[in-house]
């Protein structure tokens, strides 16, 4: 991160720069002063006449609002001196927005980052029962997840339900953490496997579905469909329909639908396909934020115990700042 | 042949009708999106969802009442104050009937979703062509009716109507330049910007402040300066003041546009620059102010009981309270708590309700009855009820944004002892409504006193006749 910023202007445009600004402030005092030494004789008229009774008096300016004017002028300058504003130059205080920025970051980081880092160390259902940590990952599921998950993480259409015990992806530390720090994208292909059939034959297949979960469904599409099921679908959703977490394939059996269970949105989708995208965050809020937020999500009520002995924390990129 | 000649008074008087149906419609459609934001329920259909109508909002109220108004006011002014009768009359009426045409056009393309996406400047490159064409032909019949002027000397009212008019035509080409996509037809225009990145945004608020500052300040500061010593008959207070502070004013504008950029990809130098010049631009800002309020000086029984004059001094008062408001929002410090905010919603209202609005109304209720053969309105106690509207209106609307935008500010800089935010966004949502809600009951209130004008209007015009007449006056004395 070694961007110059303030100091893009080099040569002739620096030098530009510093001349128009500060003739054009030095200007404004320079023809202020000019001005008010010119004649003027309070409370008379000046003698000319427009539109048979529009006159102007001869008064002079204001002289708090001529100190007035002074002083911007003044401050002006000064504020030049110390602050960056006369092109490359930074100023006697060095300052920059950048800096400012950088400086807070770190001063944070000083702060708070020991609150954040000292779960680290502990598993994620560790720290997903402890009540502190608890309300820390709240509190960061309100700032960045709630958006689409929803405050109380229930979800929307198309934004997974995270208490439900349905995942997706997986629902053991190790995967929520895995989803949370690189992001996920599930893609389903137009018409599945099967990309020759016709409008009916799609009708008929997710009728088939629809009956794996006791949706209402047509018996005799549904006998058509589940011909065309092994062809269409099996490949990612499984022969029984419980499709795959491992590659994010929904479970066509259980009762939880993302975009709804509506049978004109489910021909919808399986006749255009579908693509879904969950943001990468490992890099924005660093390991012990991701580490908090995922025992967070774990502890929501779905989350499901790890199947092998409690892996090691998954190694997540510290946060660029 | 001279004494013969008469005021050209019928592009006044269509101008003039035209400021007070616009500004219904444009305020209509404020009161509208406001009160889409409280019942986000109202956003019934695409074409009148908010994000359609609120450039819908601005465009009415800025170019159709403003504009109105400042074509009705700045034609009178010139001819009066010049002696002479209006420039290319011709083109006069060209002007009035193709700014019609742009104003509907605009009603017509930004709900179907064209724009540029710059903010002030959303309508399409075709539209943006009838502009200039309008904007050439409005330099020549004013700048013409100076040349031709009966007196040695240019009255200060038109200093600030033709520098608002130079300004604005530099402003509209450079930023409104842009590429035009063909590939869809001549009915859906499309076009992108001739900027890119940075430059584009800043060039952008360069604009859009200068459109705050030609043609919101110094085109209704002419307004002022004909209206307010008329209504008060009184001489200008200091005619040294209103040189320092017109050439400061449009100097210094031009340079603060980067304050609208606080805190981004602009660099430093820009942004420092940029808040200076607003700060320097306090006092050439209030130099108007100062003067118009001093002409009443010796004659301050007349607030009293003239509704007239009560709408331009209050105009001058939020004038002189939003651009002192202004200058301290540009400060980087203040910006982080105001940018983005409801504070900067309410700033502009204080300028466009309190002092565009009123300054327009006053000088509108000056000119409509002078343009109908009659002495004064139907009725001068309308005028007291819609400036008690106006002014409850007006003052409810920015108290409410400022507690909001306040609010919003704090809200969103809050954190916890962990260093996380105190409120998710959507608190801070939850939390402006009922500062939103008062929003509606102001905007409405203006909106009823907006009614009430055109009521008056109508009554006036329907016992009056058209003015056509009028015969040049000759100067007074030579000097």
């Amino acid at each position: 991160m070694d961007l110059k910023v303030t100091g893009d202007l080099v040569g002739f445009w620096n030098l530009f720069v510093i001349v128009v600004a500060v003739l054009s402030i030095v200007g404004c005092a320079v023809f202020l002063w000019i001005q008010d030494s010119a004649k003027h004789a309070a409370g008379q008229v000046t003698g000319h006449v427009w539109d048979e009774n529009l006159e102007e008096y001869s008064n002079p300016l204001p002289n708090w609002w001529r100190w007035m004017f002074y002083i911007t002028v003044a401050f002006g300058l000064v504020y030049l001196a110390l602050y960056p504003g006369l092109g490359s130059n930074p100023g006697v205080f060095g300052w920059s927005m950048r800096g400012q920025y950088e400086a807070e970051m770190k001063a944070a980081e000083a702060t708070y980052g020991p609150k954040f880092n000292q779960f680290l160390a502990q598993d994620v259902m560790t720290v997903a029962a402890n009540p502190e940590a608890r309300e820390m990952g709240d509190r960061l599921f309100q700032t960045y997840c709630a958006q689409c998950h929803g405050s109380d993480a229930g979800g929307a259409p198309s934004f997974p339900n995270l208490k439900d015990g349905d995942w997706l992806w997986g629902g053991t530390p190790e995967r929520i953490k895995e989803t949370i720090a690189a992001g996920r994208t599930g893609i389903m292909t137009p018409k599945g496997t099967k990309p020759d059939m016709d409008a009916e034959q799609v009708r008929d297949v997710v009728h088939y579905v629809r009956s794996l979960s006791g949706l209402s469904a047509d018996s005799v599409r549904v006998q058509r469909g589940q011909e065309l099921y092994p062809q269409a679908c099996a490949a990612c959703h499984g022969a029984d329909g419980k499709g795959m977490t491992a590659a994010g394939y929904p479970n066509l059996t259980d009762k939880v639908w993302l975009y709804g269970s509506r049978e004109d949105k489910m021909i919808e989708i399986v006749t255009k396909g579908v693509q879904n995208h969950m943001p990468p965050y490992g890099e924005f809020l660093g390991a012990a934020k991701v580490h908090l937020l995922t025992a967070y999500v774990w502890g929501l009520g779905g989350g499901e115990k790890p199947a092998a002995p409690v892996a090691p924390v998954a190694a997540v990129p510290a946060a660029q700042n | 042949m001279q004494s013969q000649a008469t005021y050209n008074y019928k592009v006044v008087r269509q101008f003039a009708v035209m400021t007070v149906i616009w500004g219904i419609v444009g305020m209509l459609v404020g009161v509208i999106i406001a009160a889409q934001l409280v019942w986000p329920e109202l956003n019934v259909h695409e074409y009148l969802s908010y994000g359609r109508l609120r450039p819908l909002h601005t465009n009415a109220v800025i170019f159709a009442f403003g504009g109105c108004a400042l074509f009705a006011t700045s034609f009178y002014v010139v001819q009066r104050t010049c002696h002479t009768t209006l420039f290319a009359p011709g083109l006069a009426t060209f002007i009035f009937w193709a700014w019609q045409l742009v104003i509907v056009l605009a009603a017509v393309s930004l709900p179907l979703g064209f724009t540029s996406g710059k903010e002030y400047a959303e309508l399409e490159w075709p539209i943006d062509l009838l502009i200039t064409v309008i904007w050439v032909a409005y330099a020549i019949v004013f700048f013409g009716t100076i040349g031709t002027r009966k007196t040695p000397h240019i009255y200060v009212a038109n200093w600030f109507y033709g520098a608002f008019i130079i300004a604005v035509a530099l402003l509209h080409i450079v930023n409104s330049a842009a590429i035009p996509v063909f590939s869809e037809g001549l009915l859906t225009p499309k076009s992108y910007s001739a900027y890119s990145g940075v430059q584009d945004a800043m060039i952008q608020w360069w604009y859009g402040h200068n459109a705050v500052g030609f043609f919101l300040t110094a085109a209704f500061l002419g307004m002022m300066y004909y209206f307010v010593p008329k209504q008060a008959g009184r001489p200008v207070y200091s005619y040294r003041l209103s040189v320092v502070h017109f050439w400061a004013l449009i100097f210094t504008y031009m340079w603060a546009g980067p304050h609208h950029l606080h805190y981004t990809a602009l660099p430093d130098w820009t942004q420092s620059i940029g808040m200076l010049f607003s700060l320097i631009l306090l006092a050439p800002s209030w130099g108007g102010m100062i003067n118009g309020i001093m002409t009443l000086s010796g004659a301050w029984h007349k607030l009293r009981d003239d509704p007239i004059l009560k709408f331009l001094i209050t105009s001058l008062s939020f004038y002189g309270m939003s651009t002192f408001e202004g200058p301290m929002m540009s400060i980087k410090t203040v910006n982080a708590l105001s940018h983005y905010t409801d504070w900067t919603v309410g700033h502009v209202h204080s300028g466009a309700l309190g002092w565009v609005g009123m300054v327009s109304i006053g000088s509108m209720y000056y000119l409509i009855p002078r343009l109908f053969g009659k002495s004064e309105m139907y009725s001068t106690k309308l005028i007291n009820v819609h400036f008690w509207l106006a002014t409850l209106g007006t003052v409810l609307y920015i108290a409410a944004l400022w507690i909001s935008g306040v609010m919003q500010g704090l809200m969103w800089r809050a954190t916890n002892a962990d260093g996380t935010l105190t409120y998710a966004f959507v608190e801070s949502v939850k939390a402006s409504y009922p500062f939103w809600t008062i929003r509606v009951i102001g905007g409405t209130l203006y909106l009823a006193g907006m009614f009430l004008m055109a009521y008056n209007m109508f009554k006036t015009i329907a016992s009056g006749k058209a003015v056509d007449n009028a015969p040049v006056l000759a100067p007074a004395g030579a000097h």
